[in-house]
């Protein structure tokens, strides 16, 4: 049992660190959200200079190999800096994807360019009716020639209008809710028949809703074996699961000290409102709060890839479920201590309360993982 | 960072499993596991096979007779006792008193007092709560003068736990009324019960059950060599032995026994024609507190692994008891609701004897309401949850 990290481990959060304090101001981060891409192509080619966009690509092709732990320091600072750029998913996600689905010829074109950064790689699976049910795809493709006909509509892709290229999961066989029959397939934006409308979310972030209408693909654009890539889809969610979860302890514990730091400092009734005990107990709450989903954090970076299928679908339900009341309250709350200026869009604070609302309505919300944890229980 | 036992650790766990598998007594087992009314003679017959084991004093150093385990020795050791349905200690000799006397005692206090505690002859309890003080426990208004080589001992405790079973009792009690602050002034005295002037008069819980007591005090007589420490510095003496009390307050090990009894009660109770554990809304508050579990299991393994750095136990135990006790007081309420009307047949006396016979309904619904009305007092006790929520916001946030 060890809670503590290694050398390598330090300097690499220390790192990121000094980049989200030195090159990711508020300042910094609004005027990009202002720019027409949301995102900065300068920041990605400063974040793939440190190395992080190959920390997820095997060391084989031309990667760190780094582990979830890694991850998890990285995406806490990225969390508390409100991060606009597609690392979660071109740097985590896709690669995460790509060295599960056993197709050396894709992993060897595409894993390189994605440690570089030259090459932004986004997974499209969610669909209107997914909600968490990572088995439910609708989207066919259909064998035709030599190659595939897809017909389908994938939603609420992050960073969708980003992507050089697009992984688009679609079934080739059985139905809309088995596990077996879904396939992965590599698309280039630009294909006939795809369309991709990009949005701004509440957040902040970029994504887009992406229609396919008889797209049609060359076998070539099938990655791994055709109706089994399900698998590897939930192992890439799992990865996923869990750095969203440092995400959220990231923010929670940066809103927490904001909050604590607002309350220091305003004054009302002649004294600070911080010596009130009524906000006190609900600052030490949200203490509290953030050390109980600090604590489903570590054990979702630490179970995330764990060969015990049952204990780590358990445990990644269990951590986002604690990490969504947990954001919720600690969202709010701050939003409630700040006061009028909670509400803004002048502070942080609100930009972190939408993060976190976003982070529980995605990848399953708590009610979602709540079921799902109950399922499993159940089933022993 | 990894969440695995060491292979010494994992061997030192099936030490444990072994031995609690041949020694801890089956009918002792069946009470605690079955959430019925655990007899002194239990605490007093588990304690003395613990001392035969040289497990007596699992949180003590070695040099006082303790094992010397280490922060995760003594959580498998808690963890597998829980599981096992041993007894749970009875904390004011063990757990409180003896690092205060090793730590602040002379060695002829440890000689004396040290050998009884771990062999369980003998039974302390605890004399710090007065009528008024209770979070405010320094505003203590028992009385010591001196009297040459005595005290002369004046005053009421109260909230005393099992005191009616106990031969000794460690009290805080004021020897200089006009310090200039309250915190200031108070000494550690150690009592014997069997001392002329001592009443122990019941109080009588919401459960019907005679577990906490009230003590009087008439000019009682405590040799001098009877204090701990300085005179007038019992505040220290105090502070430090509360922060001992936190040490293995989550609870998880008891816990994950209830959760599974709640678990095994949904399994039998009949909703809709199906097990109420496949009810929807009930399955989702024991998911919720289930999860809740595993969260405050891995806190307290944070918490553990930096005790193991040498660092004591710090204002982060004041989350573990607020948790802890929230996640206890779920399981007893759980527990209740799931058995419905047949919590409430009261079969007080069966519950104190141990033995209980369901006055109706099934046997396990015998004790819930009551056990739901008793875990009221989890955050109440130990410092209560407001006091745990003022000593987050003054030592971690600083305010």
């Amino acid at each position: 049992m060890d809670f503590n990290l290694t050398d390598e481990q330090q300097l690499l959060s220390d790192t990121v660190q000094r980049f989200a304090r030195e090159d990711y101001t508020f300042d910094k981060r609004r005027e990009i959200l202002n720019t027409a891409p949301g995102w900065s192509r300068e920041v990605w080619n400063e974040l793939a200079g440190l190395g992080l966009t190959a920390l997820n690509v095997p060391e084989t092709h031309g990667g760190l190999g780094a582990g979830p732990v890694e991850t998890m320091l990285v995406m806490n600072t990225f969390g508390a800096a409100l991060l606009l750029e597609p690392f979660l998913g071109a740097a985590i996600v896709a690669p995460a994807l790509l060295t599960r689905l056993d197709d050396a010829n894709a992993a060897a074109d595409l894993l390189p360019a994605i440690a570089t950064g030259e090459r932004i790689v986004i997974v499209a699976h969610r669909e209107p009716q997914t909600r968490g049910e990572l088995e439910h795809v609708v989207t066919r493709a259909e064998p035709s020639g030599d190659g595939y006909v897809i017909n389908g509509y994938k939603s609420v892709i992050a960073h969708a209008g980003t992507a050089d290229e697009l992984l688009i999961t679609a079934r080739t066989s059985g139905n809309p809710t088995d596990t077996d029959g879904i396939s992965v397939f590599r698309i280039k934006p630009g294909m006939p028949g795809l369309t991709v409308k990009s949005y701004l979310t509440i957040d902040g972030q970029r994504a887009g809703d992406i229609e396919l209408q008889g797209v049609k693909v060359a076998s070539s654009a099938l990655i791994g074996t055709a109706g089994q890539a399900f698998s590897a889809i939930e192992g890439a969610h799992e990865v996923a699961l869990s750095a969203i979860c440092a995400e959220a302890i990231g923010i929670i514990k940066a809103v927490n000290s904001a909050t604590l730091e607002y309350a220091r400092s305003r004054k009302q009734f002649g004294q600070p409102i911080s010596k009130f005990q009524v906000l006190q107990h609900r600052m030490a709450d949200m203490f509290v709060q953030g050390e109980h989903a600090t604590s489903m954090s570590y054990l979702a970076a630490i179970r995330c890839i764990d060969g015990n299928t049952h204990e780590r679908r358990r445990s990644l339900s269990a951590a986002k479920v604690v990490i969504g009341q947990a954001g919720r309250f600690v969202g709010q709350q701050a939003i409630q201590i700040h006061g009028g200026m909670g509400v803004t869009d002048e502070l942080m604070v609100s930009h972190h309360f939408k993060r976190l609302t976003t982070i529980d309505l995605t990848y399953g919300d708590t009610d979602f993982h709540t079921q799902r944890f109950i399922s499993l229980t159940q089933a022993g | 960072m990894n969440l695995n036992f060491t292979a010494a650790e994992l061997a030192f766990r099936d030490d444990v499993r072994a031995f609690l598998r041949d020694q801890l007594p089956a009918d002792i087992a069946h009470r605690v596991k079955s959430g019925l009314a655990v007899r002194a003679e239990d605490y007093t017959c588990w304690q003395g096979i613990l001392h035969r084991q040289g497990w007596g004093a699992p949180n003590w150093p070695k040099q006082f007779g303790g094992t010397g385990w280490s922060p995760v020795q003594l959580h498998i050791f808690d963890e597998e006792a829980a599981a096992a349905g041993a007894p749970r200690t009875i904390p004011f000799g063990l757990k409180m008193v003896a690092p205060v006397i090793m730590a602040f005692g002379n060695t002829q206090q440890q000689q004396r007092y040290l050998p009884g505690i771990l062999s369980g002859r003998d039974w302390w309890c605890q004399g710090y709560s007065e009528p008024g003080a209770g979070s405010d426990l320094a505003s203590l208004k028992t009385r010591a003068e001196r009297h040459g080589d005595h005290y002369l001992v004046n005053g009421q405790k109260t909230w005393n736990t099992l005191g009616q079973h106990a031969n000794w009792i460690f009290c805080l009690v004021r020897t200089d009324p006009n310090a200039p602050k309250p915190q200031q002034g108070i000494s550690f005295l150690l009592i014997d019960m069997k001392t002329p002037g001592i009443t122990v008069r019941p109080i009588i819980t919401m459960d019907g059950v005679h577990e906490v007591n009230e003590i009087w005090f008439e000019n009682v007589q405590v040799p001098v060599e009877n204090r701990i420490g300085e005179e007038h510095q019992g505040w220290t003496y105090a502070k430090f032995l509360l922060g001992h009390e936190r040490s293995s307050i989550a609870g998880v090990g008891v816990s994950k026994r209830e959760l599974g009894r709640l678990k095994s009660i949904a399994a039998q109770e009949i909703k809709n024609g199906k097990p109420l554990l496949q009810d929807p809304l009930f399955a989702a508050r024991i998911a919720q507190v289930e999860i809740d579990l595993m969260a405050l299991e891995i806190t307290n393994l944070r918490a553990l692994s930096a005790e193991s750095k040498q660092r004591a136990p710090g204002p982060e135990t004041s989350i573990l008891k607020i948790k802890g006790t929230e996640i206890q007081q779920s399981l007893s309420e759980l527990m209740m609701y799931a058995v419905g009307p047949y919590a409430l047949p009261f079969g007080r006396l069966s519950r104190e004897e141990g033995d209980v016979q369901a006055v109706a309904g099934p046997d396990y619904a015998a004790p819930l309401a009551a056990a739901y009305c008793n875990m009221r007092k989890a955050s109440i006790y130990g410092g209560s949850n407001e006091i745990q929520r003022n000593i987050i916001s003054q030592m971690i946030l600083g305010l």
